[in-house]
């Protein structure tokens, strides 16, 4: 079997029924993805199957073989998830930050979707759970983007915070 | 944690007798620990007999333990090793302020790092190095402001050295030294080699910064951490990695001292895929596998017989009978008046002359810990036969301590490491069998191959100790004015200090009644006594530990005293503090930023009735008021807008401050509104956040944050915005619905449609 992961082909030992997520974080060593409950609960482990996003913790690996997967490792390559992330900085977002890899992919399937989304798509797609109480700052940040969002200058600030943090 | 939260105050000077060293010059030493060839190295001390050179390929684990403080490095960073770990609470961020402020250094520029195990890293005068009991920066900032400026007067000399000037001549601009009069500058990374060899003045040589000059402390400075929390880089435990790693997952046994007696498939468990091996535990079965999917699909299909353990009244057993209602039902008739934590005044004689006594039972409920981040631990022994481990932990010192006593292994060959926490919230303390440490120590010994242990969420739900549960019964006395003269609570309860002992202290547990005790509120005639029940059930500390139940019980009495006496709560609070400018000036700086006190109920502009409801608390050295606007939407309570005040006295970041209070409200509203662990037949009802359920992203209200700075002794920010959530919430319930709230969740209570 072969995945198709941020664009690269990755051949794929686990069997069909392995969840996505254990495939991606233990045999392809991509761990910025999170297991947080594996019952599809919490949205940790969120990733996107050609854009649309999946909780990859309940996600047989079979089922996706063939299409396209963005995992947080790849979401800056992607224009939408780079403003996401943009944003994610520019509203600091983040505590633990352990939920946050899903709640970027949650937003990033939803702009790439519904480029100006309602207060009750909003709603209806960010569910993923945060033990830190970060929804508020999610909100902000999702908002901020759903109007077009983040400036020129925030979009800046992140690109140059990822340069001096790499 | 009492003795955690109230050292001595913090020290001017330096930990342990020990000054501040310049160690620059040891290479070996710091090139193992990957510090910048021609940096500037402040440490504190030298290890003995450890600065040894490195092999390439050796299999010897790598000597961490440099007391590299603080590095400047040639491209003009700064490495700073932070003595308390991040863990969403910002403290990187902060403690980077803090030395940047001194050293005249952008915060921007550091890079933080949880500094290794060592004595050197304790910085707080109480001995112990703990990230916890909101202590890191109100105990840290003396210190920390210390050491960046002892490094910039090092900086100083080394550029006068440089550039030929009196260092008297000389000042600094972020991140460089300038000599005005030549309207010369050079960066600390360029003048850094000149300092590699400079004595280290003598500490109380260097003079603070009048904060009045603060360029970084007090300002919203961004988050060091934020970027790459954005992006998946962050790494954590459950992320580690070394070569020739397995994994393995685990059974817990359904109920705590149960042991294992066989397996009764054990080699169909063998001949699954990818399974490694499978392993009896202390009270568990483990599968090791290359995969850790694997491992657990093993781990679950093991059918065990487990034995019932002897009795034995000194272990902490869960008996098949115990159940979560029964034992509410037992602390609600607890015989016996407690032994007592605070009095003051005549009690017998004030209630006798009372013109009304309240009586009234209030109870709480056991909650979860419930990080997203499910405990784990990679351990590697090394052919030389250290420890190398990766873990979890809010103190890493005690962790090492302990595992070099149960493991029996020589505290000089473990090597510790606390990545980051995926949260924690009290849950990465020393927990017994509440931790995965000791079973990866375990299998990796066994299996000769380093293992990486994850606890499934269901094993973690089965094993995390919680928040204890307590029945509250209140006395309350009103003078004739209906103005209370006299309080009575007595806390039928075990605190977390006491079961984390499994023994009763001569005096009482102040994690079981903090919260209770010090209120503020002027009663003359009081006694809080706790009465001591065991429970068989695994305790911990919680966010804002006893106060996360304490000032709920107080405050919602209190409000219940006020209807009693026909007293406005909010009038009654401030009439209560008349006399305590700080506390008064709170109290109202929270109606100012509410727009007002008003109780309701009211209907908002939505058409929805709503009520509003005052709470107070005094945690972590901090003082802290919040109002809460509430309404009832089909059957459940839908709270609105939290308004909290803080005074930490004075502050760092006020913008990780915004984010502690809604992080603090966020989980104080999850255990008032929805959160509890109910145990039937000893064992949990729910093993996953399918049946036990957190706050999720609709149920989150506004958050409105207004600081004040009183410019009193500094206190804690992590936990202290949370215990006058839940109480404010319920008594804007209570008077919305005419339903006195004396428990909690309030999702057990039918509020009709």
């Amino acid at each position: 079997m072969e995945l198709q992961i941020n664009g690269t082909t990755y051949p794929v030992e686990s069997e069909a029924d392995t969840p996505l997520l254990w495939v991606i974080r233990d045999e392809l060593g991509l761990t910025g993805t999170k297991y947080g409950c594996g019952i599809a609960q919490c949205g940790a482990c969120s990733v996107l199957v050609d854009g649309q996003v999946m909780r990859s913790c309940v996600t047989p690996v079979a089922g996706v073989a063939g299409k396209q997967i963005t995992t947080i490792e790849g979401v800056e390559d992607d224009a939408v998830g780079k403003r996401v992330v943009a944003a994610w900085v520019e509203h600091q977002v983040p505590q633990c930050g352990y939920c946050q890899s899903g709640q970027v992919m949650a937003a990033t399937s939803l702009l790439k979707q519904t480029p100006r989304p309602s207060e009750e798509q909003i709603a209806a797609s960010m569910t993923n759970l945060c033990r830190c109480g970060t929804y508020n700052a999610i909100s902000a940040a999702v908002h901020d983007l759903a109007g077009g969002g983040p400036s020129a200058k925030a979009m800046q600030a992140s690109t140059n915070e990822g340069r001096a943090r790499s | 944690m009492s003795e955690l939260k109230n050292p001595s105050p913090a020290v001017e000077t330096f930990p342990t007798g020990e000054q501040p060293t310049n160690i620059s010059r040891r290479h070996f030493l710091l090139a193992s620990a990957g510090i910048t060839a021609g940096a500037f190295v402040l440490g504190f001390g030298l290890p003995v007999g450890r600065a040894r050179a490195r092999g390439g390929a050796s299999a010897d684990a790598p000597d961490i333990r440099v007391p590299a403080f603080l590095e400047i490095r040639p491209d003009n960073s700064v490495r700073l090793q932070s003595p308390f770990n991040e863990g969403g609470q910002g403290v990187f961020t902060a403690m980077a302020q803090i030395v940047g402020e001194e050293l005249d250094a952008d915060p921007a520029t550091f890079l933080v790092e949880n500094a290794p195990t060592g004595k050197q890293y304790t910085i707080t005068a109480n001995g112990m190095r703990i990230t916890g009991g909101s202590m890191s920066v109100r105990f840290g900032y003396e210190p920390m402001r210390r050491l960046g400026a002892l490094a910039r007067m090092m900086m100083l000399q080394a550029g006068a050295r440089r550039l030929g000037v009196p260092v008297d001549e000389l000042t600094t601009e972020p991140g460089k030294v300038v000599h005005a009069a030549s309207g010369r500058s050079m960066s600390y990374g360029e003048i850094a080699p000149q300092a590699l060899d400079l004595a280290v003045p003598d500490p109380d040589s260097v003079k603070l910064k009048d904060p009045k000059q603060f360029r970084w402390i007090g300002q919203p400075v961004k988050r060091l951490d934020v970027y790459d929390k954005s992006t998946g880089r962050a790494q954590y435990t459950i992320d580690t990695k070394v070569d020739g790693m397995l994994q393995a997952a685990v059974q817990h046994a359904p109920r705590l001292g149960m042991t294992v007696g066989g397996i009764r498939n054990e080699e169909k468990l063998k001949a699954m895929k990818g399974v490694h091996s499978v392993h009896r535990l202390d009270g568990a079965v483990a599968v090791v596998a290359e995969r850790w999917w694997n491992a657990k699909q093993a781990a679950e299909a093991a059918q065990v017989d487990w034995i019932e353990p002897k009795p034995d009244p000194t272990a902490r057993h869960m008996p098949s009978d115990f159940s979560t209602r029964a034992f509410r039902e037992r602390l609600a008739k607890e015989p016996g008046d407690g032994q007592t934590a605070e009095s003051e005044g005549h009690l017998a004689t004030a209630m006798k002359q009372a013109h009304t006594v309240v009586s009234a039972t209030y109870s709480s409920q056991y909650v979860h810990h419930a990080q997203m981040e499910p405990p784990s631990t990679l351990a590697h022994f090394h052919d030389d036969g250290k420890l190398e481990i990766w873990l979890p932990n809010q103190a890493p010192d005690m962790f090492l301590a302990d595992i070099a006593k149960r493991a029996k292994i020589d505290p000089d060959k473990i090597i510790l490491h606390s990545p980051m926490l995926g949260g924690f919230f009290g849950r990465h303390f020393l927990y017994g069998p509440g931790n995965p440490y000791m079973q990866a120590i375990h299998l990796a010994k066994k299996t000769g191959r380093p293992i990486k242990l994850i606890w499934s969420r269901e094993e973690e739900f089965l094993r995390d100790p919680m928040r204890p549960m307590a029945v509250v019964r209140f006395r309350g006395g009103l003078d004739a004015d209906g103005m209370p003269v006299a309080l009575e609570a007595i806390s039928a309860t075990e605190g977390p200090g006491e079961a984390l002992a499994n023994k009763r202290p001569k005096k009482v547990d102040d994690s079981a009644v903090e919260g209770l005790t010090g209120k503020v509120y002027a009663i003359p005639n009081r006694r809080i006594a706790q009465l001591y029940v065991k429970t068989p059930a695994m305790l911990s500390y919680w966010r804002s530990v006893g106060h996360s139940m304490n000032d709920f019980f107080y405050e919602t009495f209190l409000d219940e005293l006020a209807d009693k006496g026909g007293k406005d709560p909010y009038e009654l609070r401030l009439k209560l503090l008349e006399g305590n400018p700080r506390l008064t000036h709170l109290l109202e700086q929270l109606a100012d930023l509410a727009g007002g006190w008003k109780r309701g109920p009211f209907t908002a502009a939505d058409g929805t009735r709503r009520a509003r409801g005052v709470a107070m608390a005094s945690p972590f050295g901090s003082q802290a008021a919040v109002m809460a606007e509430v309404s009832i939407q089909k059957g459940q309570v839908r709270v609105h807008d939290i308004w909290q005040a803080i005074d930490p006295g004075s502050i760092v970041n006020p913008a990780i401050i915004d984010a502690q209070v809604a992080g603090a409200a966020s989980l104080g509203l999850s255990e008032v509104l929805q959160e509890e662990a109910v145990y039937e037949h000893g064992m949990p009802k729910a093993r996953n956040y399918d049946m036990y359920t957190i706050l999720p992203p609709d149920r989150m209200p506004r958050v409105h944050v207004r600081i004040v700075q009183s410019g009193a002794k500094m206190g804690g920010i992590g936990e202290p915005p949370l215990p006058a959530t839940p109480p404010a919430v319920a008594n804007a319930v209570s008077h919305l619905t005419g339903q006195r709230i004396r428990s909690m969740p309030l999702s057990q209570y039918d509020f009709g449609a």
